[in-house]
């Protein structure tokens, strides 16, 4: 048993070994009610790897994984769906529970494809569809949801609306979020911690934290630092009216 | 009008079709038709087994078909041939060493193209029994196992997340492919049973929108086929087997009419 009950899920020093060699490797994190987590790391810095192990995919790891909750919502990076089968999105929505016909057409409505609901999956955008996984995810009120780059492929605006989306579920329905995002304007803003991996963790704690961190700066650049403080820094300038910068 | 053997063909041709509709749907979606291939092969090993041991064809059938999936799922885990190659190995070295088996069977006479092809005079009360209990209980089972395995099939790693158990459902299905061969053998025999499996599913595939709908189509489909290809056996004295696959080809080809005006619709 947990000893706290908010934890949703805990990896201690979790790793994944693939031919003899470790994708990822000594990851310890743990998702809590309500709060929302987020993976951020370099092209195979084993981000989606980690939120698999979170989810219980593979089943020779190292280290272990603490499952409290069997109510989880996932929306995968890449989907391979055999376009050959005869599937709606209103087939789609109920393909792991049993959903009546509210709880779906809300949950399309949210992510704004309610539109979609009777068209063959096949025909979708891939922005449309990503909205329709994320509605799927969403639609079943899970305990834990585990998004994997959730908002690929959906237009700005969208973007922006469905990351407030996501920060709304985690707060009405409290429940813990695994994100994982290479676009750390709109995650930081968002998010309550982050791990920074690249096959390992080589950082986390909050964005803040994160951000003076020097592994962290030596991995995404000092640019990608100050996108990251830009949410919580307190200001050490004040803007004049004319638009210049003043210092304090 | 119907002499007694035809009634008890057409009967358990009827319940034949009912389960290959919906289990059919899953071997197209699932890309499984050579994997049925195979367990279709093994499944002369398992015949002459319980000629020489005067055991019952399906039970044996169904043990050795169920075996061969076994060795199969071990093979794919631990060497590296591409699945097809394996698929292959087993089919035709199943085959072949049935065939041997055969050519040592001199003492017992029997019909091996009523085995190959299936044979409306070989079935018997007995027969009846083992498909209709046998495929309601493959019914029943698919049903029970139909959300896991088909979320399983749409994608893997969702199911599994969400806490599905795709593997147990996989497994089951395996041995659901097993039975459906052993309880089919008689009626279409054994080198056509993957047809009957995969030739109404295909045909549903063109007519329908949902998941559901094509298994409701494929199921209509084969009872289509075993009944025209049953009398068309009847009539011209043809093996009912490739009869009963002749007859689905067909619907198959009338389907392609449909998708022509649903693309003419589209445009």
């Amino acid at each position: 048993m947990s000893t706290d009950q908010n934890i949703l899920v805990k990896l201690n020093d979790a790793g994944l070994q693939l031919n003899n060699k470790w994708l990822v490797k000594g990851v310890s994190l743990q998702v809590e009610k309500g709060k929302i987590v987020t993976l951020i790391g370099p092209n195979g810095s084993g981000k989606s790897t980690t939120a698999k192990i979170a989810l219980g995919i593979y089943k020779k790891i190292g280290g272990s994984v603490e499952k409290y909750t069997n109510k989880v919502g996932y929306v995968p990076q890449k989907i391979s769906i055999d376009w050959t089968l005869p599937l709606r999105v209103n087939d789609f929505m109920m393909l792991t529970e049993s959903l009546n016909k509210d709880t779906i057409d809300e949950a399309l409505s949210l992510t704004g494809v309610i539109h979609l609901k009777d068209k063959n999956l096949g025909d979708l955008s891939g922005g449309e569809f990503q909205r329709v996984l994320l509605a799927r995810a969403i639609s079943k009120k899970p305990d834990l949801l585990v998004l994997d780059e959730p908002v690929q492929g959906v237009d700005f605006t969208g973007e922006i609306a469905l990351y407030e989306l996501i920060k709304k579920i985690s707060d009405e329905l409290s429940c813990g979020i695994l994100l994982i995002s290479h676009d750390l304007h709109t995650v930081m803003s968002a998010t309550d911690h982050v791990v920074c991996l690249n096959g390992h963790v080589c950082c986390s704690g909050s964005p803040m934290d994160v951000a003076k961190n020097n592994e962290y700066k030596a991995l995404f650049g000092e640019q990608a630092s100050q996108i990251l403080s830009r949410y919580q820094h307190k200001h050490d300038h004040i803007h004049t009216d004319e638009g210049e910068i003043k210092k304090n | 009008m119907f002499d007694d053997f035809f009634i008890r063909a057409l009967v358990a041709g009827i319940g034949v079709a009912f389960v290959t509709g919906p289990l059919g749907c899953f071997v197209i979606w699932r890309r499984l038709s050579y994997f049925g291939d195979t367990l279709a092969h093994s499944a002369l090993l398992g015949v002459t087994l319980a000629f020489t041991m005067e055991f019952n064809i399906a039970i044996s059938v169904f043990v050795i078909s169920s075996i061969l999936a076994l060795i199969l799922i071990q093979l794919q885990k631990k060497t590296n041939l591409p699945g097809d190659a394996l698929l292959g190995l087993l089919a035709h070295s199943s085959l072949a060493v049935g065939l041997v088996v055969v050519g040592f069977l001199t003492f017992i006479r029997f019909d091996i193209m009523g085995l190959l092809f299936g044979d409306i005079l070989a079935v018997s009360v007995n027969d009846l029994l083992i498909i209709w209990i046998g495929g309601a209980f493959i019914l029943l089972t698919l049903k029970f196992i139909w959300k896991p395995l088909f979320a399983s099939t749409v994608n893997y790693e969702l199911a599994e997340a969400e806490g599905l158990n795709p593997d147990r459902a996989k497994a089951i299905f395996t041995i659901l492919m097993a039975a459906i061969i052993a309880i089919s053998i008689k009626i279409v025999g054994l080198l056509l049973i993957t047809g009957m499996l995969i030739i109404p599913a295909a045909m549903a595939r063109n007519l329908s929108s949902s998941p559901q709908s094509m298994v409701i189509y494929s199921i209509i489909g084969g009872l289509l086929s075993v009944i025209i290809g049953l009398f068309t056996s009847l009539e011209f004295n043809t093996s009912s087997g490739p009869s009963i696959i002749t007859a689905a080809l067909l619907l198959f080809i009338l389907s392609l009419f449909k998708i022509k005006q649903t693309i003419k619709l589209k445009n």
